[in-house]
Formats: C-alpha cells, structure tokens, sequence
C-alpha cells in the first residue's frame, strides 16, 4: 500500500476533512444540526455548573416549585428546592458519559462477535449468530431492568448493562460486511503471505468494515442514552442524589398539574440529545454510501 | 410448504431454548441471587437460610438447577410466585389480556397512519410533506415513550380534561366504552414510535417497487395512475411490511411496559415492575421468557403468512 501512496508523490497528501465523504457530511444539514447541537449540550453540561448561581445539591427548603426564570432559577427549581438547571448539567454529564461509553463498549463486544461468525463461517458463525438472535428475541427493557433490579448499579454496572443488551445490532451488521469483504482478492492475497488469522481479521478485514460500524455506533449512542433515561425513570438506574436525566423524570409524574416544568426540561433535553445523535448517524450513513453523489 | 413450516418451526424451538438458557443463567448468575430475597427478613438464621435453600432446591448445581426448572416449564410449571404463592402462568395470563388489547391498539393505529404517510411521502419524494415525514419520525424515533406520555397526560389530560390520566376503566363502571375511551391515550403514546418506523419502511418499499419495470409496464399499458398506484404498487410494497409487523413485536412489548406505567395500566409491564420490586424472581424469569415466547410467535407468524402470500419465499 504504502508504494501507492508514495508514487503520487506531486499531489499534496488527501486531508481526511476534504475528503468526499466528509464533503458530503458537511452538506447534510439535519446532521450539521446534530453535531452542533451535540457541541452545544456537551459544552453546556461541561461548563454550565460553573456558571450558574446555584450548586445542584443546594437544598432551600423556600424555594420549592419555583417556577422557570424566577429568583435566578432559569428552569426553576425541584420539590426539595434545587436548582433544576444545576441539575440538568450535572445529570447531561451522567447521561451524556453513560451512553458514550455504554456505546464503546457495546460495539466492541459487536465488533468481536461480528468478525469472528463473519470471517470463520460455519459453526462459529452458526453458535455465536443464533445466539445474537436469542438475545434479540428479548424486548431489551425486560432483560435491561431485570439485570439492573438484580445487580443494583452504580453508574459503571448501568454502563456495562446497557452494552450488554446492545451489542446485537453491530454484530449482525459486521457479521454480514465481513462475510462479503472475505471473498474478495485481497484477502485471498493476504492468506498466501501467511499472515495470522487473527491479523487478517483485526489488520485487513475490520478497517474496510470501519464505516458501518462508525454509523451502528452513533446509532447505539442513541439508544443507549434513551435505554439510561428509561431504566432510571423507572427507579433501577442511576440512583439520586445523583442526577441523570432520566432519573430526574423520575418524581416527575406526580407533579405534572403543579410544576410541570419538572417534566418538560429533562424531557426535552433526553430528545434533543437523541434527536442529534440519530441525525448525525444517518448523515455519516449517508455520506460513507458514495451512491449518495448520483442521486 | 410443509417442509418450510417445519423448519421454520424448528428453528424458532432452537431459539428458545437458548433463550432459557441465557434468560436463567444472567439473573442467576446476578448478585445476591434469588437467596437475597430471603436474606433481608431481620432474625433469620444461617440455618434457616440453608433450610430454605435446601427445601427449594436452590443449593443444587445450577446446571441441575436449569434442566429442572426447563423439565417443569414444558409441562406447564412455571413455579409460583414469592409474594402470594399463585402459579406465576395463571398470574401471567392474568395480565395478558390488557396488554395484547393496548398493543394490538398501537399496532393497528400504527400501520394504518405509517402505511399511508410512506405512500405519500414515496409518491410526493422530496416534497415539504415528504420532508417533514423523514424529519418528523426521525424526531419521533428519538422522544423518550415514557416522557411523551407525560406529555399527553399533561395535554389531554391535566388541562383539556379530554381523557382519564390513567387505569383502564372507571371503578365501577368498566363498559366497553369506557375502556375504549382509557385506551385512547396510552395507544396513542405506544404507537408514536412505531408510526415513524412503519413510515420509513413504506416509504422505501413504496419507492422499491415503483422503480421496477412491472410498474412502468402497468403505466405504458395506459392504466389510470391511481389504478397502478393501489392496485399494482401497493399490494408489492405491503409484502415486506409483514415481517416488519413480526419485527416489531419486542419494541412494542418494551414500549408497553413503559406505557403501562406512565398510564397505570393493569398489564403485564405492570406485573414486570412490581414483581421486580418484590423480588418476585419466578414472576420475573417468567414474563422474561414469556416475552421471548411472544416475540417468537410473531416472527414465526409473520414468516409464515409472507410465505402464505409470497410464493417466491417457499419456494426458495
């Protein structure tokens, strides 16, 4: 490869950001949104704690229920009397961090399985893709709350759990692409170098299967904050004091006719982060299928 | 056909017994275990913990363990239930019943709001309609079902007092109308989701068989538009729909246990929760592998009528 890239020696080197399918990222308005809007939340969970008037777990016992934009309180305040805009940021950093690092872990776990049933075939391919099936033959919210119910998280147990109902989707997809790449000429050429299973697999197969997992991961970040917001909304994820999004939602309920500004805020955050990352996947989606040019 | 069916067939059994093994062995495998239970009740002895272990069985190797505990479930033996003793199938089947209505609800509003907004939005493509569909279900595939629901219930309920807040029936009353006029709004919730989803698909599917030549040969022959539209495209188009109405069933499932809890629906999402609360381990593993069992049944089913209705796919 590298006398290829040598041979073109009078071009200037090809910047991954001008690159043609970055070009076409960046014309793919809904996920231009999602990546500023991502940018905006991450900077706003970062920095927001600092910048505000009120320390998140500051109870004031005369400020419950304040509404939204009184006494300082931008998104008013909980039935204990904390700021609910010091909460969200703190929560956005849980929540946010969770569904990230839930999504590394889930698409490594999918990647390895994908490969290995991929490139292997036949009864791996057999054992480890049924079992993908059998996985996915379980609503994950029942599997996902009956583990958290069981195991009792903390944030990192919450993490792993949310990979480990996850993993499916990129498992099934790398499974197939890597089925497809392994016929092809050049790794039939790698095979008469005699290069290791285990380096065709990682080395020569993975980095041309990169795109669609790029784009199953964003995806799972998605997902994996959505699943958060659901396992803490019904009391078995993230555990107050505490924030998460979700969790905030959590009490909400019964407030709905006196302080519906409890449900609301989180609500619209859980979505926009959401929102975002579905935008931004189906933009990566888009701009990595080079069909995308002609129509 | 036969040889289809039963392969088919077999190969849904194949899957749920991995599906037992995998459903007992995570939340056997979990902390504390099913003993935990047991362990919180203040006094206990170390002797009567292992007394309770011995007369349940529960100090066996797990392997023993699972093959007793699958030997009784295919005769119908799901074990009872830790809180009031009942067979956990009866306590099950007992919860069905709201569950499948408020499910079947959602899907039927679903298909029938997806269908049309694919068709739509496949004929008009790159239209504001069109635009606004992808951009609206993209939004709608993102809104946490919990929070829309509490939405809904702030909307509809709390201000313009159009539906009941929750349950499923008034206390005392409890007539079909009555039931119909709690449903709307839990449906409605439960469907969002399943709307965009089934919008997507049409619309592709539309869009699929609209570019082949069998359309542009209906066209040249001097069909009315309309006529090659409804007759032609769309019964192509709705084929694969099927097996997507299969594919749906777990998100729909999971959605329904969220739904029922926002909207105190006496369903088996419901039963989920509380059991999960009471650490009721045998209601527990059995809505986990009832769950499985249903999600089953509706990829089977579906599998089957598209084979029932597509002769290319039993043949093959």
């Amino acid at each position: 490869m590298s006398t290829v890239t040598s041979a073109n020696f009078d071009l200037p080197p090809e910047r991954w950001w001008r690159s043609r399918t970055a070009r076409r990222f960046r014309r793919h308005r809904l996920a231009m949104f999602g990546v500023v809007m991502i940018a905006m939340l991450t900077i706003a969970c970062v920095f927001g704690p600092y910048v505000l008037p009120y320390d998140q777990l500051f109870i004031d016992l005369r400020a419950r229920f304040a509404p939204p934009m009184t006494g300082g309180h931008i998104f008013g305040t909980d039935p204990l009397g904390r700021d609910v805009a010091a909460r969200l940021f703190h929560a956005g950093r849980i929540s946010l961090l969770v569904g990230f690092c839930a999504m590394l872990i889930s698409t490594v776990i999918g990647t390895v399985i994908g490969v290995l049933s991929g490139y292997y075939g036949g009864r791996v391919d057999a054992v480890l893709m049924r079992s993908t099936d059998a996985f996915l033959s379980f609503p994950s919210i029942f599997l996902l709350l009956a583990l958290a119910a069981f195991i009792r998280p903390d944030p990192l147990m919450i993490t792993v759990i949310i990979a480990v109902t996850t993993w499916m989707e990129v498992a099934r997809i790398v499974s197939t692409e890597v089925r497809s790449l392994r016929e092809r000429d050049f790794i039939l050429a790698a095979r008469m170098l005699g290069l290791s299973n285990r380096w065709i697999m990682f080395r020569e197969l993975l980095p041309n299967a990169i795109g669609p997992i790029i784009v199953a991961a964003t995806l799972t970040v998605a997902r994996a904050i959505l699943l958060e917001a659901y396992v803490s909304f019904l009391g078995y994820g993230i555990q107050p004091p505490l924030p998460s999004w979700g969790n905030m939602l959590n009490g909400a309920q019964q407030y709905l006719g006196s302080a519906p500004w409890l449900a609301i805020v989180p609500g619209i955050a859980i979505t926009l982060a959401v929102t975002s990352f579905n935008f931004i996947g189906d933009g990566l989606r888009d701009a990595l299928d080079a069909r995308s040019d002609l129509g | 056909m036969l040889r289809y069916i039963v392969g088919r067939i077999g190969q849904s059994l194949l899957l749920l017994f991995l599906v037992s093994i995998i459903g007992y062995f995570v939340l056997l495998l979990a902390p504390g275990g099913p003993m935990s239970q047991f362990a919180l009740t203040p006094g206990i002895s170390k002797q009567d913990l292992d007394r309770i272990a011995e007369q349940m069985g529960l100090n066996r190797p797990i392997i023993v363990q699972y093959a007793d505990w699958l030997w009784h479930l295919l005769q119908g033996d799901w074990g009872a239930s830790f809180r009031d003793n009942r067979p956990v199938l009866t306590v099950i089947l007992d919860h069905l019943p709201a569950t499948l209505l408020l499910m079947g609800t959602a899907a039927a509003i679903a298909m029938t709001l997806g269908v049309c907004i694919g068709i739509l939005g496949a004929v008009r493509r790159y239209s504001i309609f069109d635009y606004v569909a992808t951009v609206g279900a993209m939004i709608a595939l993102s809104v946490p079902t919990f929070w829309f629901g509490l939405i809904a219930i702030y909307v509809f309920s709390l201000n313009l007092g159009w539906f009941p807040a929750g349950n499923m029936y008034t206390i005392g009353s409890g007539s079909v109308g009555d039931v119909l006029w709690h449903l709307v709004l839990p449906a409605s919730v439960l469907a969002l989701v399943d709307v965009a989803i089934w919008s997507r698909y049409m619309r592709t599917a539309t869009l699929d068989v609209i570019n082949q030549d069998f359309i542009k040969t209906a066209r040249a022959k001097g069909l009315s538009p309309r006529r090659v539209l409804f007759k032609h495209v769309v019964g192509n188009a709705l084929l694969p729909m099927i097996t997507l109405a299969g594919l749906q069933v777990p998100a729909l499932l999971g959605g329904a246990l969220v739904t029922e809890t926002v909207f105190t629906w006496p369903g088996m999402g419901r039963l989920f929760l509380d059991s999960l609360g009471y650490n009721d381990y045998p209601v527990v593993m059995g809505l986990l592998m009832f769950s499985a069992v249903l999600v089953l049944i509706g990829n089977l089913l579906a599998d089957l009528v598209s084979a029932f209705v597509d002769p290319r796919i039993r043949l093959a």
